[in-house]
């Protein structure tokens, strides 16, 4: 009774207020007619699709989630530096080098900063990058698949952060390392850090056909941290800009030591003039070890490369190519505005936002105007190439994204809200709240030429949110604004999985009709692959078990085998021969020591089960795939190591 | 007579359309399939809309015990049918430019107009035959097997012509643009024989009518 009071009195309330406001002019002021406003913002009707993919990073998880917008619907988790057991990447045997290092296998990474493909400065959808943070490393995912297609581990760095974001006709996905460490790693003393460490700035080389990553040469900087970055577009396209901190370069208790200096750096990189540098014969050549892993799309298979050396730059003995520019308060996020003219720094522990001007910048360099000098390299006067600042009245600016039409966002951590002012007057339009304490934020195509300003994406720092509680651990949180208007519109909260950091969105529209929806059989290259469903076979070699398995709806191919024994290594090859959208088939082994397998229509793909029991062991597909789906199994009997039971095997007999 | 001659000549030409284009469509949405399997039936043979079209229908109709789509070298009617289609345009052309030289009349167009349509009703009586058999003639042993309320197996035969629903498949059936080049290119021929027939009766009144010259 009372529970249905509550029922009323809120439908009443409800009436009421949808009474008082008037709505015959189609103009909404109250606050319940707002909202039902808003919720018909973001409600995509069943059958309806969103406006926008969004990828957001997945932190700890490291991988990478997609996202529609404005639903905030989750579409899938694409596996990309952490195991999988969903699908099996990272345990079945073709995928297993995808995760090889030159640390070994390493079955998690912590995933930061989504970047997808450009050309002119404007995305272009084929490929999105992503970093691996804790093992630095950099992946590629096919924008058709939405798998991880290649991860290149990079050599002399440590906290692979300010990364990984691309040239504007992306001919480098750049990394650079937050934590400088000794180049080449030697054991030393870490009070030595001063003078000794460095900190390296990766530029890989994307091949605009295959997308194939290189690693053409790494800047060798003085030993601060590097924090994050950003490529200059249109006039500043040629240049790229990484926020440090710790320019004090300490080694312990950076908290307080690292922030000392009132002012830290924006190095500003001109990797034309290192490319000149390079091809007039410049460079170290390096020794080193690097694993470059390539999953090929025919045989479905990921081989692990190790690369042996690596081109080295001294910044100082290329003029011209490398400048710093102060920029106070340890600056986080360095973001470029789509006309290629300002560089902002979100110094993080202050209230105001330092804008640099690249002309400024071009000029001062051209008249030499230099404040001194740090490890060789030249300092800009601060007052020489600022711009502007924004008075905020906010505290610790993070990140920074546009919408095209001359306004720019940023995030405020501290203060947890998000701020909207305009390029050019420095003036504040619009503040509004987040829940709670923002990070980073994302505008669909917000870091390119061609912004498209229709929503911000805040993503959220702290777990804390305002769902549902779910114990003491949490998924983190984001809300949705629609920035169609004048000002910023609050229209919908949603939970996001890991920790974003970043997240890049591009429309529907460019991705959705180039989705693969199944693999070639014809084209599967796999050397395993049953190709013709007569073809399935066992092959025994010594202890090894090589099962040539198929698969099509209801069953397997073979579904019994016998004469299989203890302690032998079994393969199972298993081909999907399904070529009809969205009907994958799944294996499980009973007793198998990995994951199971998610095979896609067309694909082959490899588990290993060790038996170690004698017995008539059953398999099964574990994905639902018909109304037979249940009958869809088999056995294996498993004799005893000694056993003289030839290998038979049989489907339908 | 030229312009039906002309016009006689264009419609039997429209037939080769056939070869271009299929001759009918027969698509299968379901829940399952939002983006419907489609079969088009040309008279050469059988081709998925899509790529896997086929093989995925197939694929399904194994479940209730139907035969696989036949493939080209599997009936007679996609060896027969093109001659049929060639030997029609050729007998077309040639009863046009006999019209056009005048060395024949406007009623052979409405022969050739009456022997297209009794082929084409024989090929979609034949067609109607062999959806009878693709649809009711079940394997025993099918895994699934409907039966209808009067105690009867249910059969799977498409519709010839319209929409009919089978089980979960929203099934149409309807000609495709090879047919309907077919169709103008016979509603020519029929054209050419009014024309024909017309310019005929007019010269024949215009002779009858004309002053006589001094």
């Amino acid at each position: 009774m009372k529970k249905y009071s509550i029922y009323l009195s809120a439908i009443l309330g409800s009436l009421l207020t949808l009474s008082g406001c008037g709505n015959q002019d189609g103009k909404t002021t109250s606050n319940g007619a707002l909202a039902s406003n808003n919720a018909e913002k973001v409600y995509v009707a069943p059958g309806e699709q969103d406006e926008f993919y969004a990828f957001m990073s997945g932190g700890y998880s490291g991988n990478l989630t997609v996202y529609g917008l404005p639903s905030g619907r989750m579409f899938k988790e694409i596996p990309v530096f952490s195991q999988f057991p969903t699908s099996g990447y990272g345990y079945s045997e073709e995928t297993k080098p995808m995760l090889n290092t030159s640390f070994g296998f390493i079955p998690a990474d912590d995933a930061h900063h989504p970047d997808i493909s450009q050309t002119d400065g404007e995305l272009d959808g084929r490929w999105i990058f992503i970093n691996g943070n804790n093992t630095p490393r950099i992946a590629r995912i096919s924008l058709s698949t939405f798998e991880t297609e290649e991860i290149i581990e990079i050599p002399n760095s440590a906290g692979n952060h300010s990364s990984s974001f691309i040239t504007e006709n992306t001919e480098y996905v750049v990394a650079g390392t937050r934590f400088s460490v000794p180049i080449p790693q030697r054991d030393m003393p870490i009070k030595e850090y001063k003078g000794n460490f460095k900190g390296s700035l990766s530029f890989i080389s994307v091949d605009p056909e295959d997308g194939r990553m290189d690693l053409k040469f790494q800047v060798l900087m003085p030993g601060f941290n590097y924090d994050l970055s950003h490529p200059g577009r249109g006039k500043s396209h040629g240049w790229f800009f990484f926020t440090t901190y710790n320019t004090e370069e300490a080694n312990s208790l950076l908290e307080v030591n690292a922030s000392q200096n009132d002012k830290d750096f924006i190095a500003a990189i001109n990797w034309k003039k290192i490319e000149e540098y390079i091809a007039n014969g410049g460079g170290t050549t390096m020794p080193t070890n690097y694993a470059h892993n390539v999953y090929d799309e025919t045989t479905h298979t990921a081989t692990s490369t190790m690369k042996k050396e690596v081109l080295t730059i001294d910044p100082t003995k290329v003029p011209g190519a490398v400048y710093f520019l102060p920029t106070p308060k340890s600056p986080h996020g360095v973001d470029v505005d789509p006309t290629g003219e300002y560089i902002i720094g979100n110094g993080k522990l202050s209230a105001d936002l330092t804008i640099h001007s690249f002309d400024k910048m071009i000029a001062a360099i051209e008249n030499k105007k230099f404040d001194g000098e740090a490890y060789g390299i030249p300092i800009l006067k601060f007052e020489d190439v600022l711009a502007g600042t924004v008075k905020s009245g906010g505290l610790g600016p993070l990140h920074t994204e546009f919408d095209g039409e001359g306004n720019a966002y940023t995030t405020f951590f501290i203060s947890s809200e998000v701020v909207m002012w305009k390029l050019g007057t420095w003036e504040v339009i619009d503040r509004k709240p987040t829940f709670y304490s923002v990070g980073h934020l994302m505008i669909p195509g917000g870091n390119s030429k061609k912004p498209f300003g229709k929503y911000v994406v805040a993503m959220n720092k702290i777990t804390k949110d305002r769902y549902l509680p779910t114990g003491p651990e949490l998924e983190h949180s984001a809300q949705l604004y629609d920035i169609s208007g004048d000002k910023m519109e609050l229209i919908y909260d949603f939970p996001t999985h890991g920790e974003p950091h970043y997240a890049a969105g591009i429309p529907a529209s460019l991705l959705a009709p180039k989705s693969q929806k199944i693999y070639k059989l014809a084209e599967n290259e796999h050397p395993f692959a049953v190709k013709n469903i007569p073809d399935a076979k066992v092959v025994r070699d010594g202890n090894t078990v090589h099962v040539y398995m198929a698969m099509i709806r209801s069953h397997f191919t073979p579904d019994n085998i016998e004469g299989i024994k203890v302690g032998d290594k079994v393969y199972f090859h298993i081909t999907n021969h399904e070529q009809d959208f969205d009907v994958p088939h799944g294996f499980m082994m009973i007793g198998a020591n990995t994951s199971g397998l998610l095979i896609m229509p067309g694909q082959t793909k490899t588990t290993l089960w060790e038996p170690k029991q004698e017995g008539v062991w059953p398999f099964y597909c574990t994905d639902f795939c018909s109304a037979l789906h249940q009958e869809m199994q088999g056995y294996v009997r498993v004799s005893p190591a000694n056993s003289n039971i030839d290998l038979s095997w049989s489907v339908g007999e | 007579m030229k312009r039906a001659s002309i016009i006689m000549i264009v419609g039997s030409l429209c037939l080769l359309g056939l070869f271009a284009f299929p001759l009918w469509n027969i698509m299968l949405g379901a829940p399952q399939y939002p983006d419907p399997l489609g079969m088009n039936i040309h008279i050469t043979g059988i081709q998925g809309v899509s790529e896997f079209d086929l093989q995925n229908i197939d694929g399904l109709n194994h479940y209730i015990g139907m035969k696989t789509i036949p493939k080209a070298d599997e009936m007679w009617e996609f060896n027969v049918f093109p001659i049929v289609i060639i030997a029609m345009v050729i007998l077309g052309l040639l009863l046009g430019g006999l019209g056009f030289i005048g060395k024949i009349d406007h009623r052979y167009f409405l022969g050739w107009f009456v022997l297209m349509s009794v082929l084409g009703i024989m090929g979609m009586y034949d067609f109607n035959l062999w959806l009878t058999d693709y649809g009711s003639n079940l394997d025993p042993h099918a895994i699934i097997k409907v039966i209808n309320e009067d105690g009867t197996p249910m059969t799977y035969k498409p519709p010839l012509f319209g929409y009919k629903k089978l089980l979960n498949f929203d099934v149409s059936s309807m000609p495709a643009t090879g047919a309907w080049l077919m169709f103008i290119g016979m509603t020519l021929t029929l054209v050419a024989f009014f024309i024909g027939w017309k310019s005929k009766q007019s010269s024949s009144s215009d002779t009858n009518h004309k002053p006589a010259t001094p």
